[in-house]
Formats: structure tokens, sequence, C-alpha cells
């Protein structure tokens, strides 16, 4: 009994002088940072992009790996002992839903941990309930993992944690893939958790405000080692210095609207049309929605709005051409198909990057070569009328465009996530296409990089162009004047902007 | 939507609930008694077995046939081919040109057809009523083989179906770039390989960050308890009686009406 006592405790955590370089890489992802947490503090840890963030979290998790893996200096210890020794003290949730779920049920999924710290087998069940109610996910033990939405996955991750009853609760971006109400979902099912376990709690995340009444601490990393600011949330997040430092560095800080610029859009031709359009995932899979009707015009913009899982980014792919309608009619005006037929979907590959682009959530997925330069240079190159020097000063000029002139020779796979969404979107405008459609274009991009595709959409819409947004983010669909399609519960319907 | 693979519909009630190592050893068993001998009758007697346990796997013969049409097909071609090209010894039973079929070699067609079929069968009753949780359990607990590698495994099977998705994804990613399965056969093999490494370089950037979330969670450090025990009860018993009765007497009948040719006999 004493044992499970000892573990429910909280944890201090203290660093001192702590670097971390990973093999293989010139600069430490994190240099001489000094921290002290008492247990049961609740500290949100802020950083620009590359201050090591993440990887002291992983640090605290005691998941860096070996000497082989990396280089440490300093030390790093959990109520004074290395997190590799005492693994099970911390818990990690991550990021990315899919890539922590480790079995096919949810009660399995739970339990997983427990029976790692060899936790006997009646207990084991105890723990999963008491899990599950603290995180509030009320679904049956046998429910298979793959069936949850994104917050209940998020929940689902930290029931598999707190199953483990850690001292120290590790949470590195933990909302960023979520919808509107899968945040708050997940936020509040960790308040629950702490203010029963009393656990220490640190989190990672770009969204300032999401944790901002949570936490009664906030450490700022600085982007050249150390710690930037450190203190109550009133204290760092006011401190004029030090908001204009986060802002620089492209956290999202409450109160502090990135400047982007205004636009109002002025709707010109008309370019694609769907009517009584009904769109499905696959061939024989369910139809997702029926009975959409919309337009999409040179110089506006278009943003798909509504809860995960309607339907909005099957709506957006068939709009692009990529997938074909289930019914009803999708027609390209001429001044689209400029004589390659009136269905987008029937358009040949060469023919559809010309006229549609669409830029997918993962920009990974739409990578082909080893060079950012040759991933510019590849849409130019195929198109008919290409001759050298009109690739040449269109690529330079993108890049130029996009702030990515110094990383030509770069391999796309070693960006980071920032860079890689300006790559991904530069490489869609390389072709001029008169639409672009863009899946989830800000989720998890922090403030910089978002008030840049906010000022290059507003150009694109102004010189023309029509956009198609699938998104949560309504700053990002106001500053661009977009109209609304509200997607749920299988139906599209267009919404006044307030 | 994502496929589950591990998931999966189990049909019939009694079987999903036999421990799967009972259900492995059932299976492997007649499995190999069928590929020890090329003959009609021990295949034929397997075989029939087989589709006698049928109406334990809850799903009609149609369903089965909608569901195995690709193996039947096999067979069938195979037993074709066999009998075209086996030893024109025996009768002649039809000559048509070059086409010659004999007693002996439309025997052996027969033979290796049924075989196919019923070497196939035995995967799909083990494949429709195991869940693959509990095979993993069974496998760890029972035979206690390393559960580092079960549930290793066990885990990597869920990132294949999540790889299905990911393949469609990127087809489309790419269509959306200006490289669609189009133009000529060479260009289409082109695409399919590049389209095939980027699925394997986004498996293993997946993998090893469930590699990180499984270690995150105490995944390897020694001894671990169970949350399901994998137990076995009577109907285990039943399930290796019924396939230790199967192979013998598939053995034994082709034994007596003088077919059984041991594979490994020299003669």
């Amino acid at each position: 009994m004493a044992e499970h006592t000892r573990k429910r405790e909280a944890v201090s955590i203290a660093a001192r002088g702590w670097s971390w370089r990973h093999a293989g890489r010139k600069r430490p992802a994190v240099q001489d940072i000094d921290l002290v947490v008492q247990p049961g503090e609740r500290v949100l840890l802020l950083g620009a992009s590359g201050s090591g963030k993440s990887t002291l979290l992983h640090g605290l998790a005691g998941v860096l790996g070996d000497d082989g893996q990396g280089e440490e200096h300093g030390s790093l210890t959990l109520d004074g002992s290395p997190p590799g020794r005492v693994r099970g003290r911390a818990g990690l949730v991550l990021q990315d839903p899919d890539t922590q779920i480790v079995l096919a049920r949810v009660g399995d999924e739970v339990a997983f941990g427990a029976e790692n710290q060899s936790v006997p087998r009646a207990e084991i069940w105890e723990r999963v309930r008491q899990a599950l109610d603290d995180v509030g996910l009320d679904v049956p033990l046998d429910r298979s993992t793959t069936a949850l939405s994104g917050g209940q996955k998020q929940r689902l991750a930290l029931a598999a944690v707190l199953a483990m009853q850690p001292g120290l609760l590790l949470l590195d971006e933990p909302t960023a893939n979520l919808d509107p109400e899968g945040v708050l979902e997940v936020r509040d099912a960790v308040v629950r958790v702490l203010d029963r376990t009393g656990a220490t709690f640190v989190v990672v995340e770009h969204r300032v405000a999401v944790w901002a009444d949570v936490v009664d601490r906030v450490v700022v990393l600085a982007a050249d080692g150390g710690v930037l600011a450190d203190g109550p949330p009133e204290t760092v997040l006011t401190d004029s210095g030090t908001r204009a430092r986060l802002a620089e560095a492209g956290v999202w800080i409450p109160g502090h609207q990135p400047a982007v610029p205004g636009l109002l859009p002025s709707p010109g031709n008309p370019l694609l049309a769907a009517r009584g359009l009904s769109v499905a995932r696959t061939k024989r899979g369910p139809v997702v929605l029926d009975e959409v009707d919309v337009d999409l015009q040179a110089g506006s913009s278009l943003g798909i709005v509504g809860p995960n899982g309607g339907g909005k980014s099957t709506l957006a792919l068939t709009l692009a051409g990529l997938l074909p309608p289930r019914g009803g009619a999708l027609a390209a005006a001429p001044a689209l198909a400029r004589g390659a037929g009136t269905s987008p979907h029937g358009w040949k590959s060469a023919q559809l990057v010309t006229r549609i682009g669409t830029v997918f959530q993962e920009p990974e997925h739409q990578f082909l070569t080893h060079r950012v330069i040759d991933e510019l240079e590849f849409g130019p190159r195929r198109l008919e009328n290409s001759d050298e020097v009109t690739v040449r000063r269109r690529v330079d000029s993108i890049a130029e465009r996009l702030r990515l002139t110094s990383l030509l020779q770069a391999n796309p796979f070693t960006l980071s996530g920032g860079e890689k969404r300006r790559l991904s979107v530069a490489t869609m405008l390389a072709t001029n296409p008169d639409i672009l459609v863009l899946d989830e274009p800000t989720f998890g991009q922090d403030a910089n990089t978002w008030a840049e595709l906010v000022a290059l959409m507003a150009e694109l819409i102004q010189g023309g162009g029509s956009l198609v947004a699938v998104t949560h983010d309504q700053e990002f669909t106001e500053a661009l004047g977009s109209r609304l399609l509200r997607v749920a519960d299988s139906q599209a319907v267009p919404e006044v902007a307030p | 939507m994502s496929v589950d693979v591990l998931t999966p519909q189990l049909t019939g009630r009694i079987l999903p609930r036999a421990n799967p190592l009972s259900k492995l050893f059932a299976a492997v068993l007649v499995t190999v008694v069928v590929m020890l001998s090329i003959d009609w009758v021990s295949a034929a007697v397997v075989l029939g077995s087989e589709l006698l346990l049928l109406p334990l796997l809850g799903i009609s013969a149609w369903q089965l046939l909608k569901r195995t049409w690709p193996l039947v097909l096999a067979a069938v071609v195979a037993g074709y081919g066999t009998a075209l090209l086996a030893e024109k010894t025996g009768a002649v039973l039809l000559e048509f040109g070059p086409v010659l079929f004999t007693q002996d070699s439309v025997n052996s067609g027969i033979a290796i057809g049924l075989r196919g079929l019923a070497i196939a069968l035995p995967g799909i009753f083990l494949l429709t009523t195991t869940d693959p949780t509990d095979l993993a359990d069974a496998l760890a607990q029972k035979l206690k083989m390393p559960h580092r590698f079960v549930l290793g495994a066990l885990a990597g099977l869920r990132l294949v179906g999540l790889l299905v998705d990911e393949w469609r994804t990127l087809g489309l990613a790419r269509h959306a770039r200006g490289v669609g399965f189009e133009g000529n056969p060479v260009a289409r093999l082109r695409n399919f390989l590049g389209q095939g490494f980027g699925l394997i370089v986004q498996a293993i950037r997946r993998a090893s960050r469930l590699a990180v979330a499984m270690e995150a969670r105490g995944f390897g450090a020694g001894d671990r308890t169970w949350a399901r025990e994998s137990t076995f009860t009577r109907l285990d018993l039943w399930v290796c009686l019924v396939g230790v009765l199967i192979a013998g007497t598939a053995v034994t009948a082709a034994v007596l009406a003088g077919t059984w040719n041991f594979l490994l006999d020299a003669s």
C-alpha cells in the first residue's frame, strides 16, 4: 500500500545547466536550462520553434534515448533521479492522436501502461475505469480505438497515461490537431485530472489562451538557449518586453493578433459550380455529404467550416477534381476549363495543376524530390510551354516571396513544420492555378507562419485567384473575407458572416 | 475511414470463444497432413470435413464464396493446369490438337485443386474467428513468446490499417502535384514506385513515433502483467480433438484406398 501511495505523489523537477544535442546535429536542441519545478506546480512551457520545448519534454519523460542517440550535459532529474530510471513517474501525451495509440480497443489501450508496470490484474481494471472516468470518456471498454473522434482519442491517450498514476503529467501540443470542441474537451479533462490527482503538470502549446487560466506558472525558453522569462501568467504575459519577444517568436499570446493586410474581396468570373453534388471518400464507401450547391468565383474565397468528421475534406477534394463526384453536377466554367472538358475529375494531372492546386494537411504527402529547388521546379517543368528561363524566374520569385531562398538545397523532409507548410503552398503556386484548395492550412502553425500564410492568400485573391479552405480558424476566414459553407449532419449550408 | 485490421468482425458464435492456440494447432495439423501427400482421397476427406464444419463460421456458403473466390479460382486454375501438363498415362479422356487429358492427368488435376482448397480453408477458419489481440495474448502468455516481439508486432499490425488510408491520401496528394496514374506503363510504374517510397517514409516515421509513445508508457522495461488472461477451456480440447480426427481420418482413408503417396517418399 505504501508503494501505491508514494506513486501518487507529485514529482519535483530539477534541471541544472541541462543541454541535449541530437546525434548527427551540430547545434544542441536545448541548451543551458536551469529550472526547478515544485511538486504540484502547473507550468506552461513556451518558446520559438526550435527552442527545444519538445526535447525538454521528451527528456522529462525519459524517452530521449541513451548516449548513442544524443549528447547530454548538465543534469535533469525527477525527484533526484534521472527520468530514464524512473519511467512511469512521468506520463507523456503527444500531439498526433493516431501515432500514440498502441492497441485496438479502448480498455486494452488504457491498461497497456499499467501492464508494463506489472500492476496486478484486478487492480489494472480498477485503474482503467478510474482513468476513463477522470477524462470523461464514457465508451464501452471494447470500443475500437480507431472509431473515436480526435478529441476522444486525445482523452484516451490521457487516460492511458493516467492509469500509470504518474506524478508528473507532460503534454506536447495536445490540442494542435483538434477542432475547437476537441480542444475544450481535452483542456477540461486535464483540469479535472489535475484537481483530483494533484500531479505536477508541464504543457507545451502554441496557443497560450487555451492554458493561460489553468497554469500557475509560465516558462519561456529562449531560442539561443536558457530561460527567457519565468513567472506567474499574469506577470509574464503582460510584461511588454516579454510580450514583444514572444510575439516575435511566433507564440500566440492572448490579446495579440498578428498584423494582416485588410482585404475586400471582389468576386469576378465564375470558375466552378456544384449543383446537388454528393461526395464520398471512396468508390464504394458511404456518401458523406449530399445536395451541395456551391459556386467558386475568381477573386474570392470560400471557407468550409464545421466539426471534424462531417465531410469537409471530402467535399474539398471533390471540388479540387481529385475525387469523383458520387452524384449531382460539378462543372468547370469555360474560363477555368480552357478546352479541358467540364469535369475536373476527368482532367489529366498536367491539366489539373494549372487549374486547381490542392495543399494537403500533411505537407510531407506532397513532397516528390530530395531538394527544395527540385520541389519548386517540378510543376513548372511538366507544363507544355515551359522554357528554362520562365521556370527559373517563376521559381525564384516564389522562393523569394515565401522566404525559401536560403533553403533551396535542403531536403524537404528536414525542414521545420512552418517551412514545410510554406514549401507545400509554394509548390502549388508554382504552376499558377486559378483555384487553390487548402486543407487545414493553419493547423499547428505558429503566429508568424500564420500571418505569412494570410498575407500570401490575400495577395492571391487580390490577383484574381479563387481560394477554398477547409478550416476551423475563424480569424483566417475573417482576414480573407471568406464566404462560409458550414458542413454538419451530412448537409452543407451557406453561412452569413457575422 | 480507416481499415480496421485489429478489430475484425468475427464470425460464428462458438469458435471465437476458443483459445487461438488450439485453433492454430488444429489448423496447422490439418494443413500439414494435406501437404504431405498429393492424392485426391485425403484432400477430399479434409475438404469434406471442413465443409461440414462451415456452419460453425455462421456465414452462408455464398458469403464465404464472395470472400474467398480468388482462392477457389486459383484452385480451379491449378487443377486445370495440372491436368493439362501432368504425365499423360491411363486412358485418354479428351484429345483436341495439342490438348490431351488422360485419366491419370485428370486425377492429378483434381487432387491438386482439392488440395489447394483443403489447405486454404483452415487458414480461413482461423482468420475469421480469431481476434489478433487474443492471439497475441495467447502467444505471449501460453507459448511464452517474448512479449516485446509479440506486442510490437501487434502494434505494427495496427499501423498497417492506417497505411491503407495513407496510401489513398498519398495517391491524391501526388495527383494534385501533377503525377497521376496515367500515361504509358513505364510512367505508371515509376509513379507507383515513387508512391511506394513515399509510403515507406511515412511508415517509418509513424513507427518511430509509436515506438516513443510505447516507451513513454514503460514498454519493454522488464516483466509485465497481463490485463487479459489467456485461458484454455473444455472447448479447446474439442477443437484440438476435431483437428486430430480430421487429420487421422484423411490419412487412414487414403492409405486404405491405396492413393496415399508420401511426398518425401523416394518412390
